[in-house]
């Protein structure tokens, strides 16, 4: 690796709820020199143990949308039938519905009065913010809204930018869950994933998909398998399995409630250093310093 | 009836309600059919398993040119709002996994060169599994088209006295398409920041789409009152609480029905879906069902 470069780990699961930001959370009080960016944007929640303080704040702009202007309608129809995405109800006046528009166009260039207005549409906003380990670029989907992959990609290349202006050696990307589109958006081009686990059969069923997803794009993974001890033959099977899939097994996790009472006081779980869960993640850090 | 579960963040417990909801009305007698709508890990299977017996591929549109007879003139390439085409010299390159399928490129192609094909995005899966019928989207590893796909599964059900539909995580495009045109959301969340945060997101989402919610809270005892005061501030009915239970995650663990493992928590769900019948019924809070809701404490 470039030692002028900025290394990027993504934190990944498949299955949601197996404590990604959690680690995240731990992994950016530990990491010295960080960039961090939550690309969870569906669903965000790293904010709540990193206390952002917000020093720039952007609005995003996702798709184009269309709008039919009731007054130059012609009530024919066209745009109802030819929208491939059932996004345009027949009523009077025929109708968009924002949530289910594609922004493809289609009705805006088809439509024989010229009655479709289609232009970018806010639907969401991205901030840059300063947290007690690093600067932070976070996001905020409104609700209803789609194309997070979009703001991922964005979000991913502000947090570049900062990464590369402050010489940081390390952006931890918090990822979604799941292995679709905002998923491959937060993964392309990463230098490392962590993939936090859980023991047990969905855990090592969508950690299998995702392994599969990851060696598309050939980046090194590491695999950590949380709460193992609910479940220590599960545990040790999906580290066989993690290690034959030719990733590489970071570390184990103890459940433990203290993550859910550091939570509670919007911290994060190395503000408790005898937890069994901090300490476990400590070990866990240290063997992702040893190998990045 | 059409209920969906979802959660908005992941890992809360919406499989497991609606695995065990579907279980336990199988178990009365009742007409149910269970869609697993999470296409990116669908894990409802895990917990029944089902026998698959019919496997029907899924796709999506895409164009494609003649690339030979392009005149380079550059129009689809113009139009293309997903930046899916280029026109280099005389050459058309459509990239297919950027293509929407909108089918504008072919609208409007002087040469008439480009048509419509599909291309395959996954699998969906149907069986049948002690009585119930279950259907699941499976999306190709590397394809973004969750949407799609969660549509086509939802396409493929059959009229059922009563259709769970089990949602992915999130907010955005695949939870909208998985919940678009249901009766009732069922929430399963708990009572942390966390789930709070994405639970709030979540319900903003539902009021924009109109759709009527109700709340179970998993592991009800492991944090804090203020899902509970968002719930009564916002009028969301609790139907549920779910005690956080050793022995709930170590069935959950190997794949095991709850309702089945362990029968003290039957009662639970039994009253669950009582709570969603008198919800439904407007009736929610007023008939007997709601002060049998079966609590933790």
């Amino acid at each position: 690796m470039d030692s002028n470069m900025t290394k990027e780990i993504t934190i990944l699961s498949g299955k949601g709820g197996s404590g990604k930001t959690t680690v995240t959370g731990a992994l950016a009080v530990l990491g010295k020199n960080n960039i961090l960016v939550d690309a969870d944007v569906d669903a965000p929640d790293l904010h709540l143990l990193l206390q952002p303080q917000i020093k720039r704040r952007e609005a995003f702009f996702g798709s184009k949308k269309a709008r039919i202007i009731p007054e130059e309608c012609i009530r024919c129809g066209l745009c109802v039938t030819s929208c491939r995405f059932d996004a345009i109800k027949m009523e009077e006046p025929p109708v968009v519905a924002p949530i289910f528009c594609e922004g493809c166009g289609l009705c805006r260039r088809i439509c024989p009065a010229e009655a479709i207005e289609f232009a970018e549409a806010r639907t969401g906003e991205w901030y840059v913010s300063e947290t007690a380990y690093g600067p932070m670029v976070h996001a905020h989907l409104d609700p209803a809204q789609g194309n997070s992959g979009k703001l991922v990609s964005l979000i991913r290349a502000e947090g570049r930018k900062i990464a590369e202006d402050k010489r940081a050696d390390l952006m931890l990307t918090n990822g979604p869950p799941g292995i679709g589109c905002p998923v491959i958006a937060s993964l392309a081009g990463a230098g490392l994933v962590l993939i936090v686990t859980e023991p047990t059969l969905s855990g090592e069923h969508d950690l299998r998909r995702l392994a599969e997803l990851i060696a598309m794009f050939k980046i090194p993974a590491w695999v950590c398998v949380n709460k193992w001890d609910l479940n220590p033959e599960m545990t040790a099977k999906i580290e066989e399995a993690s290690r034959a899939l030719g990733m590489s097994v970071a570390g184990r996790i103890r459940f433990d409630l203290t993550t859910v009472q550091a939570q509670l006081q919007r911290r994060t779980v190395m503000d408790y250093p005898e937890s069994t869960a901090a300490r476990d993640i400590e070990s866990l850090w240290r063997e992702l310093s040893a190998a990045s | 009836m059409k209920i969906a579960f979802a959660s908005g963040k992941g890992g809360t417990g919406k499989t497991t309600v609606a695995v065990n909801v579907a279980y336990i009305l199988q178990q009365c007698g009742a007409d149910v059919q269970l869609l697993d709508c999470d296409v990116e890990e669908p894990n409802a299977h895990l917990f029944l398993p089902p026998r698959i017996d019919r496997s029907i591929p899924a796709t999506v549109r895409r164009s494609e040119a003649a690339e030979d007879r392009c005149t380079g003139c550059g129009v689809c390439a113009d139009y293309c709002e997903f930046n899916a085409i280029t026109v280099f010299k005389n050459k058309v390159i459509i990239f297919p996994e950027l293509c929407h399928g909108c089918g504008v490129c072919a609208w409007f192609c002087p040469e008439r060169i480009i048509t419509e094909t599909f291309r395959p995005i996954g699998v969906i899966e149907g069986g049948k599994v002690k009585g119930i019928r279950f259907l699941q989207g499976r999306l190709n590893i590397g394809e973004i088209m969750a949407p799609p796909l969660i549509r086509q599964v939802k396409g493929q059900a059959q009229v059922a006295a009563v259709t769970l539909i089990d949602c992915p995580p999130g907010n955005s495009c695949p939870l909208i398409e998985a919940v678009r045109g249901t009766d009732l959301v069922i929430l399963v969340s708990e009572p942390t920041p966390f789930g709070l945060c994405d639970l709030s997101l979540t319900v903003a989402t539902l009021k924009k789409l109109g759709l009527p919610a109700g709340v179970v809270i998993n592991r009800c005892d492991i944090g804090n009152d203020e899902l509970y005061l968002f719930c009564r501030q916002g009028k969301i009915p609790i139907l549920a609480e779910i005690p956080h239970d050793r022995r709930i995650a170590e069935s959950y663990s190997r794949g095991g029905l709850i309702s089945k493992d362990l029968p003290d928590y039957r009662g639970l769900f039994a009253s669950l879906w009582e709570n969603i019948l008198a919800l439904r019924e407007g009736n929610y809070g007023k008939s007997p069902a709601a002060d049998r809701g079966w609590t933790a404490t």
